[in-house]
């Protein structure tokens, strides 16, 4: 596949695999955070973490949207689906997550939840389908809510009385501005994401960088890029200079996508959000703006009350901080284990409680 | 008739007009012709090799096949990778109360064509209705007995450190085909299941040399390569350039999140084969239709950890665990 | 959280695009990028496109990645 495979080259990967394990000798160990799942599953897949030398340390920071969204979100989600003459559409991502008693994967089988690969999917059933309503699991950053505004938007356009999305975007940067603050997590360098770069620019790493001191390198997702992007972080931790490097200029514009940003924020206004295992964060969610209200399902349907229960034991915040492995889980592998998962960390087969489990012996 | 009804499984006239009309009209053979309570069989050598499947696919057509066709592949398929030449096959069809009759007889027919393309018959059958609502639509269970063949040796204790891998052909094809049908994705592409009988493919290629061989169903490759690890002791290890995926089925897989490794096959099979032996048997399988892609993908190491590890196409390493759960498109 | 593969435009009407890659094709939205045209690659997320592939800028980077040292 053009403008993939290229990026996958073999003979320039291991080159540049050398070149990291050359230029880490002697360096003081040092934390990368990646903050993008699509990053953490590349790595995985790739089998880049075998490659890297023992103080180059690549931790997956919160960037999962099925690993931060609220377990009492799910139970909604589910009660929604639970509802007469509702259908919930969702990525299938989201499917598996475990809620206090159930899970979506088993309001599909009873026909309740459909899996679409494109939001818009799911407001031409809505208009198909004018007896039932239709809610869609807004999930996803700042890559995924453009494609959901502009959903939203068409379902405006034609005046859908029976559309609906339930909200649960977040956005990267307060997260990542939590975590470069955080001793504990003692970030030496970020591997920005790629696609949610695309749409937001550089403008807020600049911040995160100058006001930490914290070098930033945003990395497309082939194995070359990533590999380049490590390099790149050495040589700037090295240098003792923070700055903020594009690897991914095939893609990312400094200014990102203003089209797009003016999109989100049109349909969509910023509000405080609550990432699990981490807690509240101000500023990081996204919520149907006011000229869009009548599409909030929350606001616009009769939803019950729902009793969610607390993860007893589950470390999946600090995991997804960096500050602890999945081995210093007390229920990895036999309470939460992938046929089982019990914490959203091990949820999605690349993250690291899944990755992790993989390597045990 | 449009419908099949409860009367139809009920033992009455209704339900021996359908076997006359529909199962021995596309079916018939003088087995099964007799309608006798058992089949009474003749074989000429005493190792035989019986197997069971049910499907419950759905949906019960997609590119490539439908319920009917895997349900003889599927058994005709793991007689084949035990060294088997399948002969008879039973044939057990429960539908649900209101079943499109038309939809039964598209079905039976292709059971039929599958039948005549492997070369076996369905000389044992039955049929029931249920009520609404107690199952989906229709379940089929076959099973079918085979010789095994005089040139074949197929056990995992014969699997040792050295030994080569080959994947005889593409795969994921099957589970996308099925992904496409059965979730509205809205993709053209053109991918096919690679739903085939593997009965006369390994005829052509059986010989001592191959120690074992299974075709990787559901969990896909990677799946069945720790089911073999595990009961041989052995780790493997195979390399991600030398695995065959066709192009369209790559793509889907990158645009969707889909990892080809643990996508379900339907006419395809692993052999663990001698070091030696391995150019050999790849040529062989390559001269047949069904093995034109057949690549050597790694082998049997001497290390005892029970682990499948995967050179990337990018010089990493990763390893493949077992398939935990259902792999669903993804955004992330 | 950003699956996403470089397609390219086959044939664009109004908002809507058919892209291709693999021999695969989609029908997408490009309602968010500036000035679209056949024979562009662009980056295709959840069934539109978030923006172009700069082949040129492509082209460089992996001559970067070719001579790095």
């Amino acid at each position: 596949m053009k403008y993939i495979d290229e990026f996958r080259n073999i003979s320039i990967a291991t080159k540049i695999t050398e070149l990291i394990q050359r230029e880490a000798r002697g360096l003081k160990p040092v934390n990368f955070m990646e903050v993008c799942g699509t990053h953490t599953m590349a790595v995985e897949r790739f089998g880049i973490r075998k490659t890297l030398p023992d103080n180059v340390r690549l931790i997956s920071g919160p960037g999962c949207p099925v690993c931060v969204t609220p377990k009492d979100y799910i139970d909604k989600a589910i009660a929604m689906a639970d509802i007469e003459n509702i259908i919930v559409f969702s990525f299938g991502d989201m499917l598996k997550v475990p809620g206090t008693s159930s899970s979506l994967l088993k309001q599909r089988s009873k026909g309740k939840v459909k899996i679409v690969y494109s939001p818009l999917d799911s407001v031409q059933f809505a208009e198909k389908n004018q007896d039932k309503k239709i809610i869609f699991l807004g999930i996803g950053f700042e890559t995924t809510v453009p494609t959901v505004a502009a959903s939203v938007k068409y379902a405006k356009k034609k005046k859908l009385k029976n559309f609906f999305i339930y909200s649960g975007h977040k956005i990267m940067p307060p997260a990542m501005e939590l975590l470069a603050k955080d001793k504990e997590v003692n970030i030496k360098g970020f591997l920005c994401p790629a696609h949610v770069s695309a749409i937001i620019g550089v403008k807020y790493y600049r911040i995160i960088c100058r006001r930490y001191n914290i070098p930033c390198v945003i990395s497309g997702f082939e194995p070359l890029d990533i590999l380049q992007s490590i390099l790149m972080l050495i040589r700037q931790v090295k240098s003792k200079k923070a700055k903020v490097e594009n690897q991914y200029s095939r893609v990312v514009k400094a200014s990102g996508n203003i089209m797009a940003l003016r999109l989100i924020y049109e349909v969509f206004s910023i509000s405080d959000s609550d990432w699990r295992g981490i807690g509240v964060i101000k500023n990081s969610g996204l919520v149907l703006s006011k000229g869009y209200r009548d599409f909030d399902a929350e606001k616009n349907m009769d939803l019950p009350d729902v009793k969610t229960s607390v993860d007893k034991g589950c470390i999946c915040g600090s995991v997804l901080k960096g500050i602890k492995t999945p081995l210093d889980c007390k229920l990895f592998s036999k309470r939460c284990n992938p046929d089982n998962p019990y914490g959203a960390c091990m949820v999605s087969s690349e993250g690291i409680c899944a990755a992790y489990y993989r390597y045990r012996k | 008739m449009k419908t099949i009804t409860l009367s139809h499984g009920n033992g009455g006239k209704l339900m021996h007009n359908l076997i006359k009309d529909l199962f021995l009209k596309y079916l018939g053979n003088p087995f099964l012709n007799k309608l006798g309570d058992a089949a009474l069989l003749n074989f000429r050598t005493r190792k035989l090799a019986y197997t069971t499947d049910s499907f419950v696919v759905k949906p019960l057509f997609f590119p490539g096949g439908d319920i009917g066709k895997l349900s003889v592949c599927g058994t005709v398929n793991d007689l084949a990778v035990s060294g088997a030449m399948s002969k008879y096959l039973s044939c057990g069809i429960i539908v649900e109360d209101g079943f499109n009759y038309a939809t039964l007889e598209k079905i039976t027919i292709s059971i039929r064509d599958t039948c005549k393309s492997a070369g076996v018959n369905i000389v044992a059958g039955d049929f029931k209705v249920v009520e609404k609502g107690a199952i989906d639509g229709i379940f089929i269970n076959t099973s079918g007995v085979g010789e095994v063949s005089n040139n074949s040796e197929i056990s995992v204790s014969r699997i040792t450190p050295g030994d080569k891998i080959i994947i005889s052909g593409t795969i994921g094809d099957h589970a996308a085909s099925i992904l496409l049908a059965r979730e509205d994705l809205k993709f053209k592409t053109g991918i096919k299941s690679d739903c085939s009988p593997l009965n006369k493919f390994v005829s052509s290629i059986i010989c001592r040399d191959i120690k074992f061989m299974r075709d990787p169903t559901r969990g896909g490759l990677a799946t069945t390569l720790n089911e073999i690890s595990l009961a041989s002791g052995y780790d493997i290890a195979i390399e991600e350039s030398g695995i065959p995926v066709k192009e369209s089925v790559s793509a889907l897989c990158e645009i969707l999140g889909f990892d080809p490794l643990y996508m379900a096959n339907e006419g395809k099979l692993i052999a663990i084969v001698s070091k030696d032996a391995a150019t050999n048997i790849l040529a062989k399988m390559r001269k047949h239709a069904l093995g034109k892609s057949a690549r050597i993908i790694g082998e049997v190491k001497k290390e005892k950890d029970k682990k499948v590890y995967l050179e990337t196409r990018s010089g990493g390493l990763r390893i493949l665990d077992m398939i935990a759960g259902e792999q669903l498109p993804r955004i992330c | 959280m950003c699956l996403a593969i470089p397609m390219k435009i086959l044939k664009i009407t109004l908002d809507r695009a058919v892209v291709s890659s693999g021999g695969i094709r989609r029908t997408i939205g490009v309602n968010f990028l500036k000035n679209p045209r056949v024979g562009d690659y662009v980056i295709v997320h959840a069934g539109f496109a978030i923006e172009k592939l700069d082949t040129v800028k492509a082209e460089e980077t992996l001559k970067l990645l070719e001579e790095i040292q």
